[in-house]
């Protein structure tokens, strides 16, 4: 029988989806400038991204569905934080934040974006489908829940060789009421493999929010009918959920065992660019923005005695850094190959 | 050489990769404890413990999943569906993922795999459980699809299906699992391996080409047995795989005989048999002495009553007569 | 510094919005994400977020206004710019000025509006077929046994053939023509006698055969007017045809339980058919054995040029009947007085051998004048002057630029001027007067290593001489001994309806002339 985390006290009734107040939210995580610089830089670098591609795809240079994660880089971030480079990390549609923390470079996300031929899979995938072996990220789907199972495949296959990597599953509580969800997390209870469930809870599946797609809002639960353990908490500080990751990665390392976590976010934009918005308030909205978990952590940086100057040094190097990549994806020739790719000789 | 069967044919294919290379696996429902829900998978849990030959609970498109996660970090799985009709709850899992991982990810990951499991109707199963799916899988580019008709057969392409780098369908008959053939002891080399891709002419004949695969071959062969004391010389060509579709060697029976019949298990309206005649008039259009006949299921539900369940699939008369058709003898 | 907003694209098919309302106000200061304003689009009314840092300058739109995607509706920039010149590109309609601004080609595809699915490209090209008909029985309630022939036959092969029979009769010949041809040579060409032409045959009929019969009656030298066809609707077969090959007229049976209809046994006349059947089935599966693939060739889809260059050169050696004229010229001389014109160049320029050529057969034309010349349909034009085109070969084609009054102008500056228009044509920056009006065109090839070649004459021109390379070889010297030389082959392509051989040799002997004597070219 998995370890059981305390549960959430408070629960998400109403349509104004009130802030949920965890027990531990007000909690200081302890840490450093070393820790937390590179995980702002991180989060920033991701945020910068995003904006450059919303630019891009207004002007009408990047095409199809763009989903953006702004707002919920402090999820990504610190989960990837707490794995290793062999570790695996098996994503959505709204992967960018979480390719470009496994190390997928921002020219090779930006170049992708923009379908050309130095995009990370040579302008095939586009937004949505973001792999790279380098760095063992094992791709964005665009069906959602269908990638959880391929999750636990990658974890049975740790389990089988004996090799000790962790697999790290994202997905949003929207894909809890589909099957697939349903059959990955029976199997990697029932196999014990080596794979951590990240619910990032948006808090709407498109445009329904939780209140109207889940008789029981708290998704985590669902580890208890598999006997699995589960956590839950909010995700505006990237080093507790760095924190609270790390704890399930041991645990999978160690003894193989998969965890729930759910983690409560939000995104700023909406659920693709083609998304008004309309089935929320502004109001909601701004409040959510007010605790932006980018400047949160930016405070939280001067806090434990980060130099202003040291700041907007690094603040100016990620500027440099999507300009870059913009200019790469621009410069870079069209994408070329398809029929390559549809089978291995 | 050995007399084996369909069945015995399959269990050594997989006996011998697994023996070959460790990073095989079998998952599916049964297939250890209970030996396989059709035996295919017999004794092998024994020779390769539960950790290579892995008991599945019910959830087709979790394990199938599961498999392609494996495939893609390396593993080779051999998922068995039971019959294929479940293999419809995980065509997600074939179709979106394995299908398309290759692609997707501009060629850094292809998916080793191989589902396999009893394909098309079988004897009074009712409607949902018979059923010929190969069209669908065939329809989609980043699938092999692979349909033996011999124990031959069967073994061959299974080892080859198994060393593929790539996501292969593997249809098996659910009504050839006792049929015999000769095979060869494994010598351990090339000489194992059917390739997948090319096809065989399972009985030469000069006046027609009959086409089919998987259990209306031998549909034909009694059918053209039955031609043959007419005098009616019929030549029996069998793909063994569905795609990629060895076209040349179709082409090559066609323009020889100028006729064509394709007999297929399955239903009429955009079944595979289709695009065969497609193929056949686009390049033999020339040689063609009759227009390319189709045989079929009838386009219904499989009923379950014995006498309805035979009269809806393809018989021997059936072939016989659309033979006689393109050679205008009636 | 400032530059101009455009309106954004906020939906996949967005074309154009209506700039609902501003909610931000000029001198507002804006970063990433703020919104600035609503705008209704064919989806809905959405949010227009900037994306970049600034003061919002000015407004280039009314609330209420509908505009197009990538026009201008603001400026931005930092507090007290000075953004005169924005405004004005603005206003000029020049939205697109603004690289920043200006919308990219909209995606080719529209996304499917569902989260789940974007269109694919095809991924392969693909033939269409012919058009199918639908086959099989639809729902499947009472259908017939779904045997269809994918080629359209109706399904009941039977109940056709009898309510057929009339047609058969109408489309094939009549009994007494066949019992005619029976008796008579098998004809073997496709054009039958008068007699044989069936009068039912006269009318505008449809000839039922199939293909495989076609295929065979053409090898076999067969009409197929002659011939009754034994399968349905009278479409003649394949044993139909090697019946008639087989010198039967009789009427060939059917349905005779008898599978493919074999020669009956000991018939000598009847082998030699079969046998001449099997030889050319047997030739024409030698050709057609490898089916041919849609992915052993590509097509290059053909520029304007490529276009005009085919209709152009495949009208020339059609209409112009060309012959050719071939001389073996002494290049030393040339080549010796080309190195002396060049030193006294120094820097100044160079002078190819291809220049020298222009001016020699420039000054042959004045010599025989009857060579510069058009056939016009029914008389033949002589020019009076001598412009010389020379063919240039450019990424994707060539073209022939003119020097005219070749004969009047210096070698110096045929060569810069030869310089100057090969330079421009490579970059397409020839106009059309540059290109035109040639009277004789001079071809080069030599430069390739080709020895010599024969050039298509470029109409209304009367000729086109085709220059090959230099070639060393030996030569016999003026005592009667071998001596190295250097020889040079041109190939004169004349229009015989301008220009008769022996006048074409006498060109030819004036440009040998001048060629091996070129110090005349410079007189």
């Amino acid at each position: 029988m998995g370890r059981v985390r305390g549960v959430v006290t408070a629960s998400m009734t109403t349509p104004d989806t009130k802030r949920v107040e965890h027990e531990d939210s007000h909690e200081l995580v302890e840490t450093t400038p070393a820790e937390l610089g590179p995980l702002y830089r991180q989060m920033l670098a991701i945020r910068r991204l995003e904006e450059a591609s919303a630019k891009a795809y207004s002007q009408g240079k990047i095409g199809g569905f763009l989903h953006l994660i702004i707002g919920q880089e402090a999820v990504c971030v610190g989960a990837v934080a707490a794995i290793e480079q062999k570790d695996y990390v098996v994503a959505t549609y709204r992967e960018h934040g979480h390719a470009y923390a496994k190390g997928v470079s921002a020219r090779a996300i930006m170049a992708e974006l923009y379908g050309k031929k130095t995009g990370v899979v040579k302008g095939l995938g586009g937004s949505m489908h973001i792999f790279d072996k380098a760095t063992n990220f094992l791709g964005g789907y665009g069906i959602v829940g269908g990638h959880v199972p391929i999750a636990a495949g990658a974890a049975f296959a740790s389990k089988y060789r004996g090799d000790g990597a962790v697999t790290l599953c994202f997905f949003g509580e929207g894909a809890s009421t589909i099957g697939g969800f349903a059959e990955g997390l029976a199997l990697a209870a029932l196999w014990k493999l080596p794979v951590v469930l990240i619910c990032e809870n948006n808090q709407y599946s498109m445009g329904t929010p939780v209140y109207r797609s889940l008789a029981v809002e708290d998704v985590s639960l669902r580890a208890l009918a598999h006997g699995m353990p589960r956590d839950r908490f909010d995700g505006d500080d990237v080093v507790k959920v760095k924190r609270r990751i790390a704890e399930a990665v041991e645990r999978a390392r160690t003894t193989g065992e998969p965890t729930l976590v759910e983690v409560i976010t939000y995104r700023f934009r909406g659920h693709s660019m083609s998304d008004p918005g309309l089935y929320r308030t502004k109001d909601e909205v701004e409040e959510w923005k007010r605790r932006d978990p980018l400047n949160r952590c930016r405070q939280r940086l001067l806090d434990v005695g980060m130099p202003e100057a040291e700041l907007t040094a690094m603040e100016e190097d990620v500027k440099a850094e999507i300009e870059d990549a913009v200019k790469f994806a621009e410069e870079s020739p069209p994408a070329d190959e398809y029929m390559k790719y549809v089978v291995k000789e | 050489m050995a007399v084996i069967s369909y069945r015995e044919a399959l269990n050594q294919a997989m006996r011998e990769e697994m023996d070959r290379d460790p990073n095989v696996f079998v998952m599916g429902e049964e297939v250890g404890h209970y030996n396989g829900a059709y035996k295919v998978t017999q004794g092998l849990l024994q020779r390769f413990s539960e950790r290579r030959i892995v008991d599945a609970p019910i959830a087709e498109m979790g394990f199938a999943g599961i498999g392609v996660g494996a495939a893609m970090v390396g593993l080779r799985p051999i998922i068995e569906f039971m019959t294929f009709n479940f293999s419809l709850v995980a065509i997600d899992q074939i179709v979106n993922n394995a299908a398309k991982i290759f692609q997707m990810s501009g060629g850094q990951y292809n998916i080793p795999i191989v589902f396999r499991g009893p394909s098309g109707p079988a004897v009074q199963v009712g409607s949902q459980h018979s059923q010929a799916l190969e069209s669908y899988y065939a329809h989609v580019p980043g699938l092999k699809v692979v349909m033996p008709s011999t124990a031959l057969d069967a073994k061959g392409l299974l080892k080859s299906a198994i060393r593929d780098e790539n996501p292969v369908v593997f249809m098996e008959g659910e009504t050839l699992y006792n049929t015999t053939w000769e095979v060869p002891e494994p010598t351990g080399g090339a000489d194992d391996l059917i390739p997948i891709g090319v096809a065989d002419i399972k009985r030469e004949g000069k006046d027609i080409t009959l086409i089919a695969w998987s259990k209306m071959v031998w549909t034909c062969l009694d059918a053209a047995k039955v031609l043959a004391e007419e005098g009616i010389e019929c030549e029996v060509v069998d793909p063994r795989t569905l795609r990629p579709l060895d076209v040349p060697t179709l082409v090559e029976s066609v323009k020889k005989t100028g006729r064509c019949v394709i007999v297929e298990i399955g239903w009429p309206v955009a079944g595979f048999g289709a695009e065969v005649a497609y193929q056949m008039q686009r390049h033999c259009m020339d040689s063609l002495d009759a227009p390319i006949e189709r045989v079929t299921s009838d386009d219904v539900p499989m009923p379950y009553a014995k006498n309805l369940e035979d009269e809806v699939q393809p018989q021997v008369k059936d072939v016989v007569a659309a033979v006689r058709r393109a050679l205008y003898l009636e | 510094m400032a530059q101009i907003l455009g309106l954004p694209k906020l939906s996949p098919t967005m074309e154009e919005g209506v700039l609902v309302r501003w909610t931000k106000k000029e001198g507002d200061k804006v970063s990433p994400g703020d919104l600035i304003a609503e705008v209704e689009t064919d989806k809905a009314n959405m949010d227009f977020n900037v994306e970049d840092e600034g003061v919002l300058l000015k407004f280039l739109v009314k609330e209420g206004d509908t505009v197009k995607l990538g026009a201008p509706v603001a400026i931005i920039g930092k507090a007290g710019e000075d953004i005169a010149s924005l405004v004005a590109s603005a206003a000029g309609g020049g939205g697109g000025a603004s690289a920043a601004a200006a919308p990219g080609p909209a995606p080719a595809a529209a996304p499917a509006p569902s989260g789940k699915a974007a269109p694919a490209p095809a991924t392969q090209k693909q033939v269409p077929g012919t058009r199918q008909q639908a086959t099989g029985n639809g729902n499947g309630n009472g259908g017939a046994k779904a045997t269809t022939a994918s080629a359209g036959a109706p399904p009941q092969m039977g109940v056709e053939d009898s309510a057929n029979a009339p047609a058969a009769q109408k489309n094939a010949v009549s009994s007494e023509q066949r019992a005619a041809q029976g008796k008579g040579p098998i004809p073997r060409a496709g054009t039958p006698t008068p007699q044989q032409r069936p009068a039912a045959q006269a009318a505008p009929g449809k000839l039922l055969a199939s293909p495989l019969a076609k295929t065979l009656a053409i090898d076999l030298g067969i009409d197929l007017r002659t011939i009754t066809g034994s399968g349905p609707g009278g479409r003649i077969v394949e044993r139909d045809v090697k019946q008639a090959a087989e010198g039967g007229g009789a009427q060939p049976s059917t349905g005779n339980g008898h599978g493919e209809p074999e020669p009956t046994e000991g018939h000598a006349a009847e082998d030699v058919g079969d046998h001449q059947v099997t030889q050319a089935i047997a030739v024409r599966h030698a050709r057609q054995i490898v089916p041919e693939g849609d992915g052993d060739y590509e097509d290059v889809p053909a520029s304007n040029m490529r276009k005009r260059i085919a209709s152009r050169l495949t009208e020339a050696k059609r209409d112009v009947p060309h012959f050719y004229l071939m001389r073996k010229l002494d290049a030393a001389p040339l080549l010796g007085f080309r190195q002396r014109l060049n030193d006294l160049l120094g820097d100044r320029g160079k002078v190819s051998v291809n220049d020298l050529i222009i001016k020699a057969a420039a000054l042959a034309l004045r010599r025989v004048p009857e060579c510069n010349a058009s056939w016009q349909g029914d008389s033949i034009r002589r020019y009076h002057r001598v412009h010389i085109g020379v063919a240039v070969a450019i990424p994707d084609g060539l073209v022939t630029p003119v020097i005219r009054d070749a004969d009047q102008k210096g070698i110096g500056s045929i060569a810069a001027e030869v310089k100057d228009l090969a330079e421009r044509a490579k970059n397409k920056q020839l106009k059309g007067h540059e290109i035109t009006g040639s009277t004789f065109s001079v071809s080069n090839l030599g430069m390739f290593g080709i020895e010599r070649f024969t050039a298509i004459i470029n109409p209304p021109e009367g000729g086109i001489l085709a220059i090959g390379g230099t070639v060393d070889e030996p030569v016999v010297g003026k005592d009667g001994a071998i001596v190295a030389g250097k020889r040079l082959t041109v190939t004169m392509s004349c229009d015989h309806r301008v220009i008769d051989g022996a006048l074409g040799a006498k060109w030819l002997q004036a440009f040998g002339e001048l060629f091996e004597k070129p110090e005349s070219l410079a007189l």
